[in-house]
């Protein structure tokens, strides 16, 4: 219509004059409120972008032989019985051929029945977790209530899924096991970098596997008590000592029971002969 | 032409008054009230629940006071679908700064965003301003000292050792100078607040919400029956007094207390 007010003879234009003084007042166009993400991630605007120019900042990767055996050879085990699960991760932080510290703890608990065992990557690995234990505590915040165990496994299955699409990817691998605060049932949910979700009664990340599965295949049985499963547990470590060509400094375990999670005395001064 | 109007909605009148924030005072005002004290290891925070109606779930009906994070605890006077908005921002900034800097944010530090939030919604386009005050309570990471600030609609926020936000705020916070202490216990706190509140709430326990914080401690919520029991004990006190002064005005008495209380008077310094 304005467009056209330019052809229009005075007359005609003094009408649309008129006519626009008696016309409705225009509404104002509408503005497009960006809404906020509607799954629980730290994702309003301010903080993607910093995540962005941090991601543009780290340019520089390791070597992926370096980093890919490295990784393996991080221990994560997870065991499910009766009424509890055990995660358990080695002690070692290792970089390349070098232990640098003999009691890491990679673990993060995500609310007061989920934890989560991380290897990977360094800085990945941290990183992920708390990102996650971020989400996950911010979630029962707003909330009032917390996440259970398959929500949250679902949940950091999306966030591997994002990262793998995106310029560099996190590479981590994780073990999630938890509790659910209602039903009192115990789960175990294996994922890894490429954004793979299995619920399993027991599992293994890196070399442990070769060893552990096999061993669990054999001696696990669903209703088996948290004494049982320390002792399963107890064989896959001595197997490890046994077959692991390095040192990888004990192992942190933890339990998940509906009370919450507890800390397990656990002996790693143990020698394991060979067979 | 027009469309710089409608973004502008928070100018100066020519007087430098901004009509929206005052405006968001007045929606302050009509909200119920809220009432904030200070003990000496303990903060409480005291609502005025609005009556439920015969049909409403009160069990899982949203409350006025809320969690920002496990040591800070927030109660807010004025509109309540504002708050929501703004209970979260500060939620996901205490998340936040966990994530980034390993430790929980300081009250101070909460209530200096909730009003930098605040005030950012009294100068932008496009936006009105939040109709709410807030009181925030809690306790710094590994520390025992209370701290109680507020904060309102323009921006402003302020520390306090007590103080009252919402519907007839004037008379609770008149109330709270007159009876304020320093160092009072949990009992006499939890007390304070309740009987600060019963200036303005006439419909007694069932109308009241009380939320305690210590340190270290998770947040608690004062059960039903307990805010009765205090709710009577201040009644029948405050029954008692009335018949005392009842009495004092009978002529024998009244010299007798008079007596009395200039006996007390060197005792007490």
């Amino acid at each position: 219509m304005e467009d056209d007010s330019g052809h229009l003879n005075s007359l005609a234009r003094a009408c649309l004059v008129s006519l626009q003084a008696e016309a409705p007042v225009r509404v104002p166009r509408r503005r497009q409120f960006k809404l906020q993400l509607p799954c629980p991630a730290i994702g309003n605007d301010e903080n993607r972008a910093s995540q962005r120019n941090l991601k543009l900042a780290r340019t520089t990767a390791y070597h992926p032989s370096l980093t890919k055996q490295s990784a393996k050879m991080e221990v994560l085990l997870g065991i499910t019985g009766k009424d509890f699960t055990i995660i358990a991760a080695s002690k070692a932080a290792m970089r390349g051929a070098t232990i640098l510290k003999a009691s890491d703890d990679k673990t993060r608990s995500l609310n007061k029945h989920t934890l989560m065992a991380f290897s990977g990557e360094a800085g990945d690995t941290v990183q992920f977790a708390e990102y996650t234990q971020a989400n996950a505590q911010l979630y029962s915040m707003r909330n009032g209530t917390d996440l259970s165990p398959s929500a949250l496994a679902n949940f950091v299955r999306g966030e591997l899924a994002t990262s793998l699409r995106s310029r560099k990817p996190y590479n981590v691998n994780l073990l999630l096991g938890g509790v659910d605060p209602i039903t009192h049932k115990p789960s175990l949910y294996w994922l890894d970098y490429l954004a793979s979700l299995a619920k399993v009664p027991y599992a293994a990340h890196g070399y442990a596997q070769y060893y552990c599965l096999s061993i669990l295949d054999k001696h696990h049985h669903p209703d088996i008590t948290l004494h049982q499963g320390i002792k399963l547990l107890n064989l896959c470590t001595d197997e490890l000592k046994r077959r692991l060509p390095i040192d990888f400094k004990g192992m942190t375990v933890k339990a998940v029971t509906k009370d919450g999670i507890i800390d397990i005395e656990f002996d790693d001064d143990k020698v394991v002969k060979m067979a | 032409m027009a469309s710089g109007y409608d973004r502008a909605l928070s100018v100066f009148s020519p007087d430098g008054h901004v009509f929206q924030v005052e405006y968001a005072g007045e929606a302050v005002k009509r909200g119920t009230c809220a009432v904030g004290v200070k003990g000496k290891d303990v903060v409480v925070l005291g609502c005025e629940k609005r009556s439920a109606m015969k049909l409403q779930d009160t069990r899982i009906t949203p409350s006025k006071i809320g969690l920002v994070d496990k040591h800070v605890c927030l109660a807010f006077a004025g509109l309540n679908a504002d708050a929501r908005i703004l209970v979260d921002k500060a939620r996901l900034e205490a998340q936040s700064h966990r994530l980034n800097l390993e430790d929980p944010v300081t009250i101070e530090y909460i209530t200096k965003y909730v009003a930098g939030v605040q005030q950012r919604y009294t100068q932008s386009g496009g936006v009105r301003p939040f109709g709410i005050s807030t009181l925030i309570v809690g306790f710094d990471n590994g520390s025992d000292v209370p701290r109680l600030y507020q904060t309102e609609p323009s921006g402003i926020y302020s520390a306090w050792k007590a103080n009252a936000i919402g519907r007839s705020s004037k008379t609770v916070r008149e109330f709270l100078e007159r009876n304020y202490k320093d160092d009072m216990d949990r009992e006499a706190t939890i007390r304070l607040t309740i009987k600060s509140l019963l200036e303005v709430v006439q419909t007694g326990a069932k109308n009241i919400e009380i939320a305690i914080m210590a340190p270290g401690k998770e947040l608690e919520m004062l059960p039903v029956e307990d805010i009765e029991n205090y709710v009577k004990n201040i009644e029948q006190e405050k029954q008692e007094e009335a018949d005392k002064k009842k009495k004092g005005r009978t002529p024998g008495t009244g010299t007798a207390a008079i007596l009395t209380r200039s006996q007390d008077e060197p005792g007490d310094h």
